[in-house]
């Protein structure tokens, strides 16, 4: 291997994928390399065969899961929101024509003891039992604002009859917001926490600005498809690196899966040099990769340099059902969100305390959901992910909320993971480090880190141009 | 009016076989010992006219270099594979083995799978017999060709055998596409813009 490479890529998580297809289709010259043989990294979907290898070394997947070949299982839970910047680059990239895409089918909260439908139209708001006559009235009024809301516009600013004085999404704060429409705590908390998505009551306080953008983009996400604001690939999220790998690949991009990466080379001053297998090295300008290439959780880090910090820690479990979540009308794929302030519970044990503000912990739970309509397991199967951001030392206490509305668990697969993040941009050595797949419900958060990396790498902002069809698919 | 079906077919082998120079024949009738014909291109079309006059169109995937590291989104639902060993390497038939054996474990049980055996014009070099390759075929129940992308030789006999094999009994979908091609696509559409929020959703590139 004495070739020599513009990039080095290590990892074949979604976000390294889209880097490297990316990179190769700007021209440069990529090396792509994953220790595993399989493609994915954190983000793939494994068979049956490979779930119970990394999961239950010592068993054999039951026979009456079915066959091996029918299930991809993610390793993280998320699904594609409709409008968000994932969808604009899967279709600028054309990557799409290696992909097939189905809704998911619902979006829920837990509220008051049980699960309810995220309302996606008027007239299913208006039959929604997450708030009361007026309560409707009043959130109406709100998502009317919110819509009409034009920024060079200040009529728009007004709202309506119940607001007196203007709206400044960027000073006022969203609680004034909520306020100046009247709207409920319960009210505000689906609407933070189940459309705006966040996971615990932080932005309440903060610019109104980014929450009327996710309540947007939420909106706007819901608006296309119709059933729920998420879309999710046939065959699992795993599809999606190996879409980008394919892209990488045909516009030139070299593919080593199965490498054992024992050493990143750098020279006197720390600067890249090259990546060392084996006896082998290969050189390279620059490489990108994610943290477990760069020594996270080594205990001395990567060759005594520690690159990489952990930020949290968050619990999936994986858990197989024989039958769709209870609540649900059946639903063949959905998520949940459960806020925090809709759970408590000490020693493990759980209450239902509606209505009550939790002082122990703030974090979200979150159930995603998917089945054989996805192409992930056999017929008859679901499978659903219940996670959230580890506060205790007792993670899968934490969640427990969460597998309650499971109903029985045929099978479950828990991992706590460490968030990582890079502890230097990667400008002065030329290595750049790509973040853990946090405990957010989509991928917006994955393209924030693509086009932060891609910036530092090229010294360019990512500007996605559409690849030519007719070049890309030559005729007869 | 003919009909018209559309498969995917994909190309699955060891590297330096000739896969790429078979499809490259095939699509636009020309050998180049360099030029990787496949920069780009996310799959090749071409189509075969069969004698009454049914026409298959053909979406043919190349590995793009990543033979060596499989990735199941590759042979997805994929209609056909052509398995290319070259017959002047003993060790690409083992490899071409393996393939098989891939996907009779991973694809869709109904693949119509081809075993073909590239660079008859090197026959001073030849390792594998064509008693062997044909031998093993007929135990797996392959179809078994021998061509040359440099000469021309066979190569088009391949897809048009493939042609004939494939069902083309007007599959339910509405496009007469099998499952996998790109026109037969049913789930959500990424590419359509909604009207109602378009402007502010329309890219500016
Ligand atoms: N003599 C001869 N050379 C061939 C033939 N087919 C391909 N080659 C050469 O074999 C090498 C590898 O071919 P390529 O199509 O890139 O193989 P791939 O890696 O399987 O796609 C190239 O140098 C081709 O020119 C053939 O039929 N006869
Ligand atoms: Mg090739």
């Amino acid at each position: 291997m004495d070739e020599e490479y513009d990039v080095i890529v290590l990892g074949t998580g979604l976000t390294e994928c889209i880097l490297s297809g990316l990179l190769s289709v700007d021209g440069k010259k990529v090396l792509h390399m994953d220790r595993n043989d399989y493609y994915g990294g954190d983000s793939a979907s494994l068979n049956l065969t490979q779930l119970y290898r990394k999961f239950r070394p010592n068993q054999t997947p039951p026979a009456d899961l079915g066959r091996d070949r029918d299930y991809a299982v993610d390793l993280i839970p998320k699904f594609i929101i409709a409008s968000g910047e994932l969808t604009k680059i899967l279709v600028h990239t054309d990557v799409t024509r290696y992909l097939e895409f189905k809704q998911i089918a619902g979006s829920f909260v837990y509220r008051d003891g049980r699960i309810s439908k995220v309302p996606s139209t008027e007239l299913e708001a208006v039959k929604s039992p997450l708030m009361g006559l007026f309560e409707k009235r009043r959130a109406k009024k709100f998502f009317e604002f919110l819509q009409g809301w034009r920024d060079e516009d200040p009529v728009t600013h007004q709202g309506n009859a119940f607001v007196n004085s203007g709206i400044n999404l960027d000073t006022d704060s969203m609680k004034a917001v909520y306020e100046k429409f009247g709207l409920e705590p319960g009210t505000q908390d689906f609407i933070g926490h189940a459309m705006a998505l966040y996971l615990d009551d932080d932005y309440i306080d903060k610019p109104a600005r980014p929450t009327y953008d996710r309540i947007v983009l939420y909106t706007s996400s819901m608006a296309r498809y119709g059933k729920s604001p998420y879309i999710y690939p046939l065959y699992g999220l795993g599809e999606l690196p190996q879409s980008f790998a394919r892209l990488s690949a045909i516009y030139g991009g070299t593919y080593m899966l199965d490498k054992k990466i024992d050493e990143i080379i750098t020279d006197a001053d720390g600067k890249f040099v090259g990546v060392r297998s084996g006896t082998e090295t290969v050189k390279a300008k620059q490489v990108i990769g994610d943290p477990s290439y760069f020594g996270a959780g080594a205990e001395v880090g990567d060759g005594g340099r520690l690159r990489v910090i952990e930020e949290k820690r968050v619990i999936r479990a994986i858990c197989i059902l024989k039958h769709p979540i209870p609540g649900t009308d059946g639903s063949d794929s959905v998520q949940i969100v459960i806020p925090q302030n809709q759970v408590n519970r000490r020693n493990g044990e759980y209450l239902d305390l509606q209505h009550t503000l939790i002082p122990d912990l703030e974090l979200d739970i979150y159930i995603a959901m998917v089945s054989s309509t996805h192409n992930v397991c056999a017929k008859d199967v679901y499978v659903a992910i219940v996670s959230t951001i580890v506060e205790t030392s007792k993670p899968e206490l934490e969640i427990q909320p969460g597998l309650q509305l499971l109903g029985s668990i045929y099978e479950k697969f828990v991992t706590v993971s460490p968030l990582y993040m890079p502890l230097s941009t990667g400008e002065a050595d030329n290595i750049f480090i790509t973040r853990s797949y946090d405990a957010t419900s989509h991928f917006e958060t994955v393209v924030d880190d693509v086009k932060d990396v891609w910036g530092r790498v090229t010294g360019k902002d990512l500007v996605l141009k559409q690849r030519n069809p007719e070049e890309a698919e030559q005729q007869e | 009016m003919s009909k018209q079906f559309q498969f995917k077919l994909v190309l699955l082998g060891e590297s330096a076989v000739g896969k790429s120079s078979l499809v490259l024949r095939f699509v636009k009738d020309q050998f180049d010992d360099y030029r990787e014909s496949t920069i780009g291109a996310a799959f090749l079309t071409q189509t075969v006219t069969l004698d009454d006059q049914t026409i298959v169109k053909f979406e043919i995937w190349d590995t793009a270099g990543q033979e060596r590291y499989k990735a199941p989104m590759y042979y997805r639902n994929a209609n056909c594979a052509v398995v290319v060993y070259d017959i002047t390497q003993a060790s690409s038939l083992d490899k071409a083995r393996t393939w098989i054996r891939e996907l009779q474990r991973q694809a869709d049980p109904s693949i119509v799978i081809a075993l073909c055996g590239n660079k008859t014009d090197l026959t001073a070099r030849r390792q594998i017999t064509q008693e062997e390759a044909k031998k093993y075929a007929d135990e797996e129940g392959l179809m078994w060709f021998e061509t040359s992308a440099k000469t021309g030789e066979g190569v088009s006999e391949v897809f048009t055998a493939i042609a004939k094999k494939l069902p083309l009994s007007a599959p339910s979908s509405r496009t007469n596409a099998a499952r996998g091609t790109a026109a037969a696509r049913q789930g959500v559409d990424l590419n359509r813009q909604t009207t109602t929020q378009g402007s502010n959703e329309a890219c500016n590139c």
